[in-house]
């Protein structure tokens, strides 16, 4: 970063610091000297360790994001939330059912959602949190699935429920079962894992791992290469 | 939106997007590769590597970032940690915990070991989250597990260890199967079938994904399942030194807490290590894909203990790292989305280099087109890209095509009102993956007795360059066997006595050397971002 970016006031933790305009809220901080431990994972928006809250000098209402993808803003006001303690349930999986009631039974507390849709607000990867919760108390894991799919596991959402809740453990309980009981299984995978534990591919692969290595290179220039763009899509 | 010199080339690539639906560049042959690799590709900038001075590797030729790490300074004093009451006492001690190392430790207890993790950030904080294309196993009927191997020698450029890729093509149908008896949702059609992809020098569509948030679905279903089985995880507690016994074989750890700063001991029977990747440490000054704890520390912790490292000289550079906007710079932008079915043009609305080339060839092709050829783009801040032209997809696969495969991406970039579904992106490599690593066999197990290792931290299953949709299944397959192997370890040798000799040894080594004075504290554990200003300085 160049020093003659323009600078913009933030506020870290109450401290006054000037920062070049287009940092994230994570490199901002890096750049005012805060060598971050907790808070901080892919850096890309993928893992939810940075979730943070912020607001505005002259605008008081609470925001959330995530560090690594968020850009600075003048007068933002940040801290960081190195840990957010949520309610999760310990089950094993083989051992469940995939009907109505399991995500009820797990979790008995989501009946107490009054639907404030707080969570909604709260989420950075803006997924309809209310509307997978209500799904949840209804029973239906699928859409639960679906609608939750995109989930970073930040902890926001739990973090500002009122009735403490965990939607985003609910939801990964509810992908688990979908996954595990409810999508349909690909009987061409287990043809493939009863054939390698035959044997059937063994031949091929010796006569490649024996083969020389000019043998091989021609082998692999020769290969038919698939098209990529065959696969019919939904 | 793009800064306007920006849009303007825009209407290039749009206006030759057209003819370039009808016909894509063949894809190259040997001879061109070697050339195209051997005058562009970081890896072969002999100036950036030196050989190492000690250790098993000596001599061998190694970026010269991750030789300071390899001949570092101990952060112990072997003389007075005292090791005779250890913190935990356990038969697998698992040291880092991302793909890997969860399916390992997985593994080793449903074996009969008692396990601990330990890992330097959250448990899943790891490289595997950022993972997005997908994993190859090659079940469909047209596809086999030997033109799997055929793909992955090809692209390793025929160094890959062939017993590795053996076990690694076999073993892969079993785990998609495992991961989704665990609850991995896949991309599927209603009659079960697996949607495939194919990818960067895959020959059949082999590439199953979950969205392009394949490895956080992976990483999030294993981290639940970890919690499930109680299997006691410490986190922010890294390993900074490995524990051997007199007769060197593995027989633990000291770890430290990042926060109080406190050393703890852990006497083991078998460890696997699983420590990932390096992209924190910027060969070569390049921005990374890779998450902040990437910082090589297990190949520092293996070294010193006497295991064998091999291919460290090989890097892989993600050719589609983002270059604008600034706040995502070197992030990853999939391979999905040439998977897809986007090319790469440069300034003239050109057509460069097939987009199905792996990813040596595309990085390395992007790189000349932008030095020596000056085809390339320049953003606000600087940095050098060429358009990747996403908008294809939805010519070719249908309007919506972005929204629901990508989706991602499409947020990612929604921030600073980009709508990849209507304009291309801008590229550039970036440090992504580590091609080699720990020495390992079959089992995980390295030149150390007792000592086993598994994912990125490991060498010789990618060979020199690995491929898309690779390491997310080499993450499970040999994390599942290291795990294995480690239990039958522990729980077949009397636990052995933890001792720091080899750390005495490695100093006289390096004093032997001759590298005494300013070395670096090994392992590095974090990169350090703060602003260095001669304004102030730190408290050591």
């Amino acid at each position: 970063m160049s020093d003659q970016a323009k600078l913009i006031d933030i506020y870290i933790m109450g401290r006054h610091c000037r920062v070049p305009a287009g940092l994230t809220i994570l490199t901002a901080l890096e750049y005012a000297g805060y060598r971050i431990v907790r808070g901080c994972g892919c850096r890309a928006g993928f893992c939810g360790a940075c979730a943070t809250v912020y607001n505005f000098r002259n605008d008081p209402q609470l925001r959330f994001d995530l560090a690594c993808q968020k850009a600075v803003e003048p007068d933002m006001c940040l801290v960081q939330l190195p840990f957010f303690p949520a309610t999760r349930a310990g089950y094993a999986l083989e051992n469940l059912a995939p009907v109505n009631g399991t995500l009820a039974e797990l979790y008995p507390d989501i009946v107490k959602c009054f639907g404030c849709n707080t969570c909604t607000k709260a989420c950075p990867q803006e997924l309809e949190v209310m509307w997978f919760m209500s799904d949840a108390l209804r029973g239906d894991i699928k859409a639960v699935a679906e609608k939750s799919f995109d989930c970073v596991m930040c902890g926001l959402c739990a973090a500002r429920c009122p009735q403490g809740l965990a939607p985003y453990n609910v939801a990964l309980l509810a992908r688990r079962l979908y996954g595990r009981y409810l999508a349909p299984a690909s009987r061409q995978l287990d043809r493939r894992i009863e054939e390698i534990a035959r044997g059937d591919f063994d031949a091929a692969l010796e006569e490649l791992k024996k083969a020389s290595p000019d043998e091989l290179k021609q082998r692999y220039a020769e290969r038919d290469v698939e098209p990529a763009h065959d696969q019919t899509w939904e | 939106m793009y800064p306007p010199d920006l849009e303007e080339n825009l209407r290039l690539v749009e206006a030759t997007r057209p003819g370039r639906l009808k016909r894509h560049i063949p894809r190259l042959n040997a001879e061109q590769k070697q050339e195209l690799l051997r005058s562009y590709h970081p890896d072969y900038k002999a100036d950036t590597m030196r050989s190492l001075k000690l250790g098993p590797n000596k001599g061998d030729a190694t970026p010269v970032e991750l030789a300071d790490l390899l001949e570092g300074a101990s952060r112990l004093d072997p003389d007075t940690l005292n090791l005779a009451d250890p913190d935990y006492d356990v038969d697998v001690l698992v040291i880092g915990c991302g793909g890997a190392g969860a399916s390992a430790a997985l593994l080793a207890q449903e074996n009969g070991a008692s396990v601990l993790v330990t890992t330097k950030l959250r448990l899943g904080d790891a490289n595997t989250v950022g993972a997005q294309a997908g994993t190859q196993a090659a079940d469909r009927p047209e596809d086999s597990p030997a033109t799997h191997y055929l793909d992955t020698m090809g692209g390793g450029h025929f160094d890959n260890i062939p017993e590795l890729v053996e076990v690694l093509v076999k073993d892969a149908p079993s785990v998609i199967r495992w991961l989704e008896k665990l609850g991995v949702n896949w991309d599927k059609a209603p009659d079960g079938t697996l949607f495939e992809l194919s990818g960067g020098g895959t020959s059949k569509r082999r590439l199953h994904s979950a969205r392009d948030y394949t490895g956080l679905e992976e990483m999030r279903v294993l981290r639940d399942e970890l919690r499930n089985r109680k299997i006691e995880t410490l986190e922010f507690m890294p390993a900074i030194e490995l524990l051997l016994d007199d007769a060197g074989r593995a027989a633990g750890a000291v770890l430290l807490n990042l926060e109080t700063e406190e050393l703890i001991v852990v006497r083991a029977g078998a460890v696997v290590l699983a420590t990932g990747g390096i992209g924190r440490l910027h060969l070569q000054g390049f921005p990374t894909t890779n998450h902040y704890g990437a910082t090589a520390d297990g190949l520092v912790l293996a070294y010193r203990a006497g295991a064998r490292l091999i291919f460290i000289d090989t890097m892989q550079y993600h050719p589609t790292g983002a270059v604008y906007p600034l706040q995502i710079l070197g992030q990853l932008v999939t391979e999905k989305v040439r998977t897809l079915g986007a090319q790469l043009v440069n300034n003239q609305g050109e057509e460069f280099i097939n987009h199905l080339e792996p990813r040596d060839i595309v990085a390395s092709a992007i790189i000349r087109e932008c030095g020596e050829r000056r085809s390339g783009l320049t953003t606000p801040s600087g940095e050098a890209g060429v358009w990747l032209d996403s908008p294809m997809i939805d010519i070719i696969r249908g309007a919506g095509t972005v929204a629901r495969e990508l989706p991602a991406m499409v947020r990612q970039y929604r921030r600073y009102n980009i709508d990849i579904s209507k304009e291309p992106i801008l590229v550039y490599p970036t440090l992504h993956y580590q091609n080699g690593g720990i020495q390992i066999d079959t089992d995980g197990a390295t030149t150390v007795p007792g000592l086993y290792a598994a994912g990125e931290c490991t060498g010789g299953v990618h060979g020199r360059n690995r491929l898309i949709g690779n390491s997310t299944l080499d993450i499970f397959v040999f994390g599942r066997r290291a795990g294995t192997a480690a239990a039958a370890y522990a729980l077949g040798n009397p636990r052995a006595v933890p001792g720091l000799a080899h750390v005495r040894h490695w100093l006289e080594e390096t004093r032997g050397a001759g590298l005494n004075g300013d070395r670096p504290l090994s392992p590095r554990l974090l990169p350090s971002y703060t602003r260095q200003t001669h304004a102030y300085s730190r408290l050591k």
